[in-house]
C-alpha cells in the first residue's frame, strides 16, 4: 500500500512541475516541423475574420496569417489544422499548447499581454466603435449628429465609449439601449433611433442583415481603440518572432506594390528593400530560423497584406469595409511595418 | 360560423359533428368565448407562419442578395444551399458515402432491434452494440489498412456529430446507469458509497461545467502537446452525465418492485445475476420507460450544448454559417436557419416518444390489470 502511494506521489511530481516548463522551453518551431502542421486556433465562424467555406476551407483575415506562418515554414500555405475556439476557449487552448498560434479577433490588451501569457505578434486589424446611419440622413460626419438619438447595447464598453465621445465633444444625444443586439438592431430597423454604434467590422457585417445594405452608411469616425492580432505563448521569442515577421512581411510587401501576380518578377527588381525581402539579397531568414525565400513564400501563396484585406472584408468581399485605420501609413492609415534589413 | 343557424325543428336532427360542435364548444356563453378566442390565436398563429414560410418566402436564389427583398419572409435558397453542410459538417465530399453507409447500417440494425416480433434478437443485440460500434468507427474515422482515408473528427459536424453524441451518449450511458442503480442499491459499502458519490457529484454540477472541464480544464493538467480528441472529451462528458441521471430513473423503477419478487427470486435459488437479470431488471425498466425516453429527449436536445466548446453539432452549424458566411448575409437568414434546425429536432425528439409511447402500450401486460 504503501510503495503505491509513493509510487502515485512520484508519478505526480513527475507529471506535475516538471514538465510543464520543460516543454515550454523546447522550441515551437522545431515542434510544428516535427508535427508537419501549424495548429492554428481561430473564431467558430465571423464573416471575413475566419469562416469555412465551399468544401470546409477556412478563409479569412484571420486564416490568412495561419496560412502566411505556414508557407513561411513549409513552403505550403494549406500545411494547417484549424481549431475553432469560442471566446472563452481561446487563451487556454494557447496555454495548453493545443494550439501553436492565435488569430481569432483578439483585442490586444495590457493585461492580455502581460499576466495572461500571451505575447501579440502585432496588429493585423485596427478595429473601433463606429456609427451606421441611414443614408437618407444625409450625415457624413459623427460630429453632425447633434440631438440625434443612437441605439447602443446596454452593460457594454460601446456604451461608456459612446458617452465619453459625445461629452468630450459637447455633442447632445439621446442613447436609447437595450439589453440584446437583436432588440437593437430592430429599433434601428424601425427608425426608433436615427445612429446605431457597435465596432466597425460587426458594423459591416450587420449592414448586410438589413434590408437594403445600399441604404445605410458607416461614418468615418473611429471612437475607441480595438487593436485586433494574432499572439502566441510567452516564452518562446523565435517563434514570435516569425509570426510577427510573417505579418510584417505581407505588410511590407503591400507598401513595395509586391503581389501574388507579381512576385516572380519582382525577384529581378532593382530595388534593394524588394531584394531583401525576397530573399534575394542578404540573409535575413536565418534570424528567424527559416529559409531565405521564407516573404517570397508567403506573398506567392498568401498575398500581401492589402490582397488579402481586400478579398476577404474589403471592396472585394460581400462584407465591403473600408480600408480606413487599415490603410498603409503612407495612404493616412495605420498599418506600418518595419523595414527588412 | 359561416354557416346559418339551422332552424329550431331540425336543430336536434342536424349531423352528429354540428351536435358535437355545440355540446363541446359553445354550450355557455364562457365556452363560447373562449372557442372564438382560440380560433382567432391559432388563426394568427398559423396564418402568420404560413405567410413567412411560404407566402413571402424566397425559394430560389444564388445567394443572399435574392432574399434581401424588403418584406420577404423565409430564405429557404440558403437551406438548400447549406444543407450538406448542416448535415456533415467539413467532411471530405468524396467520403460522404461512409457517413451514408454508417446511417444505412445504423437503420439496419434498430428496426429489427425495435420491432417487437422479430426473432433472434440477441444476435441483432450484438451486432447493434458490438459490430455495429466497431464498424461506424471504422467508417466514420477512417482506416488506412481498408482504404479508408482518415478523416480528423474537427472536420465533422452538423446532424452527424448531433447523431454520434446522442448515440454513443445513449448507448453508453445506458449500461453505466444500470449499473449505477444497482450499485446504489448493492449491499456493499464501498461499492454503494462510490455510486452515491459520483451521482450526486454529477447531478450536482451543470452539463455545461462538465464540457468546459474537458475542454478548457482538462489540457491544462495533461503535459504540455498531450491533447486528446475533443469530440472524443465531449463524447465522455456526456456519457458519464447522463449515466448519473438515467441511474436515478433506474433507481426509481428498482424501487418500484415489490419485495415479494426478490424474495421469490432468492427462494428459487437464482444468484445475485441471474435474480436482477432475470427478475427484477426486465419489470423496473418496463415501468420506467417513460423516465428512459425522457432522459435520451433531453440527451438528444443537450447534445447542442457541445457548441460552447467549438464542436459544431446541428445547431453550432447553424449558428456558424448565418455567422459567418457574408455572401447570404439577410435579413430572414438567420430565422430560416434556426427554424430549420429546429424542425430536425423536432422530427428525432418527436420520433422518439412516438416510439416509447407505442413501445410502453406494446409491454403494457403489467400486474396491475
Amino acid at each position: 500500500m504503501r510503495y503505491w502511494l509513493a509510487a502515485g506521489l512520484a508519478l505526480l511530481a513527475g507529471f506535475g512541475p516538471g514538465t510543464g516548463p520543460a516543454a515550454a522551453q523546447s522550441s515551437t518551431l522545431d515542434a510544428v516541423k516535427a508535427r508537419g502542421q501549424l495548429q492554428c486556433g481561430v473564431n467558430t465562424g465571423l464573416a471575413g475574420f475566419s469562416a469555412p467555406g465551399e468544401g470546409g476551407i477556412w478563409k479569412g483575415l484571420d486564416v490568412d496569417i495561419c496560412r502566411g506562418v505556414s508557407a513561411a515554414i513549409f513552403k505550403s500555405a494549406d500545411k494547417v489544422k484549424y481549431v475553432p475556439l469560442t471566446a472563452k476557449e481561446r487563451f487556454t487552448a494557447l496555454q495548453s499548447g493545443e494550439i501553436d498560434v492565435l488569430s481569432r479577433n483578439t483585442t490586444w490588451t495590457m493585461s492580455r499581454d502581460t499576466s495572461a501569457g500571451l505575447n501579440f505578434a502585432g496588429i493585423n486589424y485596427y478595429d473601433g466603435q463606429g456609427f451606421m446611419v441611414k443614408k437618407s440622413l444625409d450625415v457624413v460626419s459623427a460630429k453632425e449628429l447633434s440631438g440625434a438619438s443612437i441605439c447602443v447595447q446596454t452593460g457594454t464598453t460601446t456604451e461608456l465609449n459612446l458617452a465619453d465621445y459625445f461629452r468630450s465633444n459637447k455633442i447632445e444625444y439621446n442613447p436609447v439601449v437595450f439589453e440584446k443586439l437583436p432588440e437593437v438592431l430592430a429599433a434601428y430597423n424601425s427608425g426608433r433611433c436615427d445612429a446605431f454604434t457597435t465596432d466597425v467590422s460587426q458594423l459591416y457585417s450587420i449592414r448586410l442583415t438589413l434590408g437594403n445594405p445600399k441604404e445605410h452608411i458607416v461614418l468615418p469616425e473611429i471612437i475607441s481603440k480595438e487593436p485586433l492580432g494574432p499572439a502566441v505563448r510567452q516564452g518562446d521569442p523565435q517563434w514570435a518572432n516569425i509570426v510577427r515577421w510573417v505579418l510584417f512581411a505581407m505588410i511590407n510587401a503591400e507598401e513595395l506594390e509586391i503581389t501574388q501576380g507579381n512576385v516572380e518578377e519582382m525577384k529581378n527588381s532593382k530595388n534593394p528593400e524588394v531584394r531583401r525581402l525576397l530573399g534575394v539579397e542578404g540573409e535575413f531568414g536565418a534570424g528567424i530560423g527559416l529559409d531565405n525565400d521564407w516573404a517570397y513564400q508567403i506573398i506567392k501563396l498568401v498575398g500581401n497584406y492589402g490582397e488579402s484585406f481586400d478579398r476577404n472584408v474589403g471592396a472585394g468581399s460581400a462584407l465591403g469595409i473600408a480600408r480606413g485605420q487599415n490603410a498603409l501609413w503612407k495612404n493616412g492609415g495605420l498599418q506600418y511595418a518595419p523595414p527588412i534589413r | 360560423m359561416h354557416r346559418q343557424p339551422p332552424n329550431h325543428a331540425s336543430a336536434f336532427s342536424a349531423n352528429s359533428a354540428f351536435n358535437w360542435v355545440r355540446a363541446n364548444l359553445f354550450s355557455s356563453w364562457s365556452n363560447t368565448l373562449l372557442t372564438l378566442l382560440g380560433l382567432w390565436v391559432s388563426y394568427f398563429v398559423i396564418w402568420s407562419a404560413l405567410e413567412w414560410a411560404v407566402f413571402t418566402a424566397v425559394f430560389t436564389g444564388e445567394d443572399g442578395a435574392a432574399c434581401r427583398v424588403p418584406g420577404a419572409g423565409a430564405c429557404w435558397p440558403f437551406v438548400v444551399a447549406k444543407f450538406k453542410v448542416f448535415m456533415y459538417g467539413r467532411y471530405p465530399v468524396a467520403e460522404l458515402w461512409r457517413v451514408n453507409l454508417t446511417y444505412i447500417l445504423a437503420i439496419a440494425g434498430l428496426v429489427p432491434l425495435m420491432w417487437p416480433g422479430v426473432k433472434g434478437k440477441l444476435w441483432i443485440a450484438v451486432y447493434c452494440f458490438v459490430v455495429f460500434p466497431i464498424l461506424a468507427y471504422f467508417l466514420l474515422t477512417g482506416a488506412e489498412w481498408l482504404g479508408l482515408r482518415n478523416v480528423p473528427t474537427s472536420r465533422w459536424g452538423g446532424l452527424l456529430v448531433t447523431l454520434v453524441v446522442a448515440c454513443v451518449g445513449i448507448a453508453a450511458s445506458f449500461p453505466i446507469g444500470v449499473i449505477l442503480a444497482l450499485a446504489r442499491r448493492s449491499d456493499l459499502p464501498l461499492i454503494k458509497w462510490s455510486a452515491i458519490f459520483f451521482i450526486e457529484f454529477v447531478r450536482g454540477v451543470p452539463l455545461v461545467t462538465v464540457l468546459f472541464f474537458a475542454s478548457v480544464m482538462l489540457p491544462l493538467f495533461l503535459p504540455e502537446n498531450v491533447t486528446f480528441d475533443k469530440l472524443l472529451r465531449a463524447l465522455i462528458g456526456v456519457a458519464l452525465f447522463s449515466a448519473a441521471y438515467l441511474a436515478e430513473v433506474v433507481r426509481g423503477g428498482l424501487q418500484a418492485i415489490p419485495r415479494g419478487q426478490f424474495e421469490a427470486a432468492d427462494a428459487l435459488g437464482l444468484n445475485y445475476f441471474q435474480k436482477m437479470g432475470l427478475i427484477v431488471l426486465p419489470q423496473a425498466l418496463k415501468l420506467v420507460i417513460p423516465g428512459i425516453v425522457n432522459s435520451f429527449i433531453a440527451l438528444f436536445k443537450d447534445t447542442s450544448l457541445v457548441l460552447i466548446i467549438g464542436l459544431f453539432d446541428l445547431l453550432g452549424i447553424v449558428q456558424q454559417a448565418v455567422s459567418s458566411d457574408a455572401k447570404w448575409f439577410s435579413p430572414q437568414t438567420a430565422a430560416t436557419g434556426y427554424v430549420f434546425a429546429a424542425f430536425v429536432f423536432w422530427i428525432f425528439c418527436f420520433g422518439m416518444s412516438r416510439y416509447s409511447a407505442w413501445l410502453e402500450r406494446r409491454l403494457h401486460t403489467g400486474h396491475r390489470s
